[in-house]
């Protein structure tokens, strides 16, 4: 079992984005933060202070622990951000502000 | 007032607000719905995106016929009119904008645009009605920090919303009615729960049980859970809690071990379980943001409400999750009441007594047994090594809060703040304060957040600019939204 399979899922077809430049797919719908763990990633981050990795927690905007850079734009919610064909995902080091 | 009918803000669409919301709109006030999420239902109603094509969403539910009469309301409203709904707008703060009753709408809502937040809106009503819900406690302990490790409403809400989980190999952890569903539905998914480890002493129920047997519905739901735990196979350990979590950049096990009648570790008891993904939390905590905006009275963390479930604010009214945790059922309860008594009053008439009012006496009174049963360990705090990260934005450690009170003389979380940082970053300290209350033996008061979330600065300036001009021109405003296009005149 799985859980698409759990709720008899029929997605509408994938579409993809680039992760670091590295091309996934991503069913529609889905936020970054769940197309990242269905790829089995699950960090995409690292803190300012100690470069820690870091990536989803409260799952759900509360806890600004899975920020990420999408299209250029860094400290994005990943939990929130709901993706759209040829989005680019960048893992996102300190304040995101450095490169 | 404006011309027409009433119009009330109904702030969050989990079950609270959206029972508010019919029960207003069928007694002829108009609403407008704002909700942070991109669909209506809330953390309890969180359903999969609708790309993923669900065609049995409920079985990630249960109670999904009460969400099918809340959907089909909802959609007769919205198609006669009386009510708008307004998806992915995020409320940074609500602020009282009436002068004198009759001066026009009493209420501005501000609420940034989902996800990306960079454009504010406002919308005007002339009563605020909050039932913005709760987010999970979880206190800290080695290891918390471990890509991996999630809260366990974040796992649900990751599994229902994204149909997605967090590793083959889950060990689900901490306190609360939460952990039962989080578990059975973590491994209805796929996912080997290793274990479910509560630190609930089983005898607390059994001395609980009159208090408990008073919701029977609720009984039920407690031995459905209990037979899916043993139909999945979940290793349920009672009285256990967590020690830490291991991993090198990304978790690879967790140690837990018994408690002692003490609710110290027993020692010698600790063992560690290998695992992908650990979801843990430790009950829930009220979202208050906005009514401590409004000024609305706090009692300890739970807004304060009277019989009809207003505040002592007038025109605001509180429902759900944000006066004090109870579950789903008594926030539907609640919003009903407070719908009923937001229309009534607008109408310039008392409400009628509703049925909800027993509903809401006897699951108030479940949770409040619930609460006696389910406890954090009494010295969580003796895991916390001084090298653990307390606060999880600005990376202070458990040593330094401490030194914080030891050393430097504070006593109350403020100071502990402002010499520690903890508390001071993107969360706005919502995470690690009940860990930085129980570290430092100070008491959790009420956290001012004003703004709610972060505005960008642009977005503040007009804001104040637009507010000023709605103080001028009085009641222009009635069509609730206003969108406020960037004025040249004001940079």
């Amino acid at each position: 079992m799985n859980p698409l399979d759990l709720v008899r899922a029929e997605p509408g077809p994938a579409f993809t984005v680039t992760l670091d430049g590295r091309t996934i797919d991503v069913l529609p719908g889905r936020t970054v933060a769940a197309a990242l763990w269905a790829e089995g990633v699950t960090s995409w981050r690292t803190t300012r202070g100690t470069g820690r990795p870091r990536g989803v927690f409260c799952g759900i905007g509360v806890c600004f622990d899975c920020l990420v850079t999408v299209n250029d734009r860094p400290n994005q919610r990943a939990c929130l951000v709901r993706l759209a064909p040829g989005d680019a995902i960048r893992t996102q080091e300190g304040t995101g502000h450095d490169d | 007032m404006t011309d027409g009918p009433h119009r009330l803000a109904v702030i969050g669409a989990g079950p609270a607000g959206l029972a508010a919301c019919l029960a207003a709109a069928a007694r002829g006030v108009q609403v407008t719905l704002i909700d942070a999420a991109p669909e209506a239902g809330g953390q309890f109603y969180r359903r999969p995106a609708s790309g993923l094509g669900a065609r049995r969403p409920s079985a990630l539910h249960h109670r999904w016929s009460t969400w099918s009469r809340l959907e089909q309301g909802l959609a007769a409203h919205l198609e006669a009119g009386t009510v708008e709904h307004l998806p992915d707008h995020h409320v940074w703060t609500v602020e009282r904008t009436g002068q004198a009753p009759g001066a026009g709408p009493g209420f501005t809502v501000h609420a940034l645009i989902g996800p990306l937040q960079e454009r504010s809106v406002a919308v005007r009503a002339d009563a605020v009605l909050l039932a913005t819900g709760g987010y999970e406690k979880v206190l800290p302990f080695p290891g918390w920090t471990l890509p991996g490790v999630v809260t366990a409403g974040g796992a649900q809400a990751m599994l229902k919303g994204g149909l997605v989980v967090p590793g083959r190999r889950a060990v689900v952890a901490g306190s609360g009615p939460l952990l039962l569903p989080v578990a059975t539905g973590l491994s209805a998914a796929g996912v080997e729960v290793a274990a479910l480890v509560e630190s609930l002493d089983p005898r607390r129920l059994s001395r609980a049980a009159v208090a408990l047997a008073s919701a029977p519905g609720k009984a039920v739901e407690g031995a459905l859970y209990a037979f899916q735990l043993l139909r999945h196979r979940i290793p349920f350990l009672p009285r256990h809690t967590v020690v830490e979590a291991q991993g090198e950049g990304h978790l690879e096990a967790v140690t837990v071990a018994a408690l002692g009648p003490d609710g110290r570790v027993r020692p010698g008891t600790a063992r560690s379980i290998p695992c992908e993904a650990f979801a843990v939390g430790h009950g829930m905590i009220p979202h208050t943001d906005l009514a401590e905006a409004l000024g609305c009275r706090v009692d300890g963390v739970n807004v304060s409400v009277d019989d009809e479930q207003r505040t002592d604010v007038p025109g605001v009214w509180a429902a759900g999750e944000t006066t004090g945790i109870g579950g789903a059922e008594l926030a539907l309860a609640e919003g009903h009441i407070a719908g009923r008594s937001a229309a009534a009053r607008l109408h310039g008439t008392a409400p009628d007594p509703s049925p909800a009012a027993r509903v809401r006496t006897r699951t108030r009174r479940f949770a409040a047994a619930l609460d006696t049963v389910y406890r954090p360990p009494l010295h969580w705090a003796d895991q916390v090594t001084d090298d653990t990260v307390v606060c999880r934005c600005e990376e202070v450690t458990a040593g330094r809060v401490r030194e914080a009170v030891t050393d430097l003389g504070a006593g109350d979380l403020r100071t502990v703040k402002l010499l520690t940082r903890a508390g001071m970053g993107w969360c706005q300290g919502r995470i690690c304060e009940p860990a930085v209350a129980g570290l430092t033996g100070c008491e959790q008061t009420p956290a001012r957040r004003m703004p709610a979330r972060p505005v960008p600065l642009g977005e503040l300036a007009r804001a104040g600019a637009d507010d000023d001009e709605s103080h001028d021109d009085g009641n222009d405003h009635a069509p609730g939204r206003d969108t406020q296009p960037p004025k040249p005149t004001h940079p």
